[in-house]
């Protein structure tokens, strides 16, 4: 289970898209991961055949946790589009071979009935009853006792379980006859390894038949569970990080004039808005001072090689996930304008891929949108710094003794005290200053 | 264009953005950014579309009149009837 975001600790494997004796190479999308926050597309990370499916689809497991077996690939073999199928002794039609890939059913492990290893239709639909038993998400969490007897619970209880999103059923009571109390869900919403809630169970194509207790399918995530990591991590933060803050105002007259001739010139598809600039000015400026472009780690800051920019991204039902811009600061103003906007709106509709939430080096959150002047921010951590921007506002600004009238805009950083000193933090927020003066090198 | 097609284009592109937005709070006077908390990019996103939509041009200093829903009916209207003009 890779880790998804600094506050993910565990994560429930929502479906696989690949099956044993798939050959995979580092950067297909082999399944699909919810993490309280967003369902992820998770990426290969090497080249190989998918060995063995070791954790199964509705699960929830900690962060670490082997997903599946990736073994080399056979020297020389071509890949098969069903390597499994193809070196079984086992013949079989077009037909079951087609009821196999839509059920997700791997014909290698199919016990046949029929004569010479042939494989049947029924051998296949025999498989099926049983591997939707196996299959869906709660079912392996749920206490049968607790489903089958009929449910005491609490009027709280109940209240809190349908806030949570966790069916009651799978809560264990300690009140009197197993009566499920408040107290109880809540250990039940804090120890996360409550069953996952089925959007989810899809398996090998499938559909799996929903549990006698499965809540009915929603496409919602409960909110608490993003609100539970955004608090753990959050909190770790500021118990851990000695914190200290610089904000500065930026005159942004030239940059938003660069960007006003530039998009009347351009497409309106090609059009660029300030928040890409700051961006690239943070990223460019990361680059030159490394004593915030980093993590802290065993006591000691190391320096990461790139600016691998979070993105802070609030969601629309509230909620925030932070996505990576890769190596932000070799790409140019359009080309940041493009990954930005293709990654917001990835975040929002629940669509990254594992790569784009790798660990960060150092982190934006931008709220101008929100109309506010300035962002102090926590930092996440092992990262050392985070940067705030503010609303671009008109503001009285004096220049040359004379006063006039600029658009502004209040630049922040939130910096590790143990990684860097004031004094660093403040040539940074000027090389940020310096850069977005001349927005056309950027 | 008609101000019932424009209001069409604008409420469908919108739909587009913000899949769940509640159009019947846009009444008169309400700001469109701040009543479906519409970011800079969700902007970019809408006047992209409605500019390919209606076949104009939206220049960001037309951006204003994207301010309210009547406003912005008003905008494409407009714009519409000086192109085919």
């Amino acid at each position: 289970m890779p880790s998804l975001g600094a506050d993910m600790e565990t994560g429930t494997l929502l479906e696989w898209l690949v099956k044993p004796g798939d050959p995979v190479h580092r950067g297909d999308v082999i399944a699909v991961v919810d993490t309280d926050k967003a369902a992820i597309d998770v990426e290969c990370f090497t080249d190989g055949v998918i060995e063995q499916l070791i954790v199964e689809p509705g699960r929830r497991v900690p962060v670490g946790t082997v997903l599946a077996i990736v073994g080399a690939e056979p020297a020389g073999q071509a890949p098969a589009p069903g390597p499994a199928v193809t070196t079984a002794a086992h013949v079989t039609s077009p037909l079951v071979r087609r009821l196999a890939r839509d059920q997700g059913v791997d014909l290698a492990g199919v016990p046949t009935a029929g004569p010479g290893g042939v494989l049947h239709r029924a051998d296949v639909e025999h498989l099926l009853p049983r591997k939707r038993d196996r299959m869906p998400a709660a079912a392996d969490h749920l206490a049968p006792a607790a489903t089958r007897r009929a449910m005491r619970a609490s009027p709280m209880a109940r209240r809190l379980a349908a806030a949570a999103g966790i069916d009651i059923a799978t809560v264990a009571g300690s009140g009197r006859d197993g009566e499920i109390r408040a107290d109880d869900v809540r250990r039940a919403t804090q120890s996360g390894d409550r069953p996952a809630v089925p959007n989810l169970v899809r398996v090998g194509g499938t559909t799996a038949a929903p549990t006698a207790t499965a809540p009915t399918a929603t496409a919602e995530r409960h909110p608490d569970a993003m609100r539970q990591a955004i608090a753990s991590l959050m909190t770790r933060s500021n118990r851990e990080i000695p914190h200290y803050y610089l904000t500065t105002t930026i005159d942004m007259t030239a940059a938003t004039a660069w960007l006003r001739a530039r998009n009347r010139e351009l497409p309106v598809s090609e059009r660029v808005v300030v928040a890409a600039l700051l961006l690239a000015a943070t990223a460019r400026a990361a680059r030159r001072v490394p004593e915030v472009n980093g993590v802290w780690v065993d006591g000691e800051l190391r320096p990461a090689s790139s600016v691998e920019l979070g993105l802070v991204v609030s969601l629309r039902r509230g909620g925030i996930i932070v996505p990576v811009i890769a190596d932000a600061a070799a790409r140019s103003v359009d080309r940041l304008m493009a990954t930005m906007r293709d990654v917001v709106e990835r975040a929002r509709t629940g669509h990254l891929k594992s790569s784009e939430l790798t660990p960060p080096s150092i982190t934006v959150s931008n709220l101008g949108d929100q109309g506010v002047e300035s962002v102090l921010g926590v930092i996440y951590p092992p990262q050392v710094a985070l940067v705030g921007f503010g609303a671009v506002l008109d503001r009285p600004w004096a220049v040359d003794g004379m006063l006039g009238v600029r658009p502004v805009v209040t630049a922040s950083l939130a910096a590790d005290h143990r990684a860097s000193d004031g004094a660093v933090g403040a040539r940074f927020l000027n090389h940020i200053d310096r850069l977005l003066q001349r927005p056309e090198e950027l | 264009m008609t101000p019932e097609h424009a209001r069409e284009l604008i409420e469908q592109t919108l739909l587009d953005i913000v899949p769940d937005a509640d159009l019947a709070a846009l009444t008169q006077g309400v700001d469109i950014r701040e009543e479906l908390e519409l970011d800079s990019l969700d902007f970019v996103a809408l006047v992209e579309r409605l500019s390919e939509r209606a076949g104009l041009r939206i220049e960001e200093e037309d951006y204003g009149e994207l301010r309210t829903m009547d406003s912005a009916v008003r905008l494409l209207t407009m714009h519409a009837a000086g192109s085919s003009a």
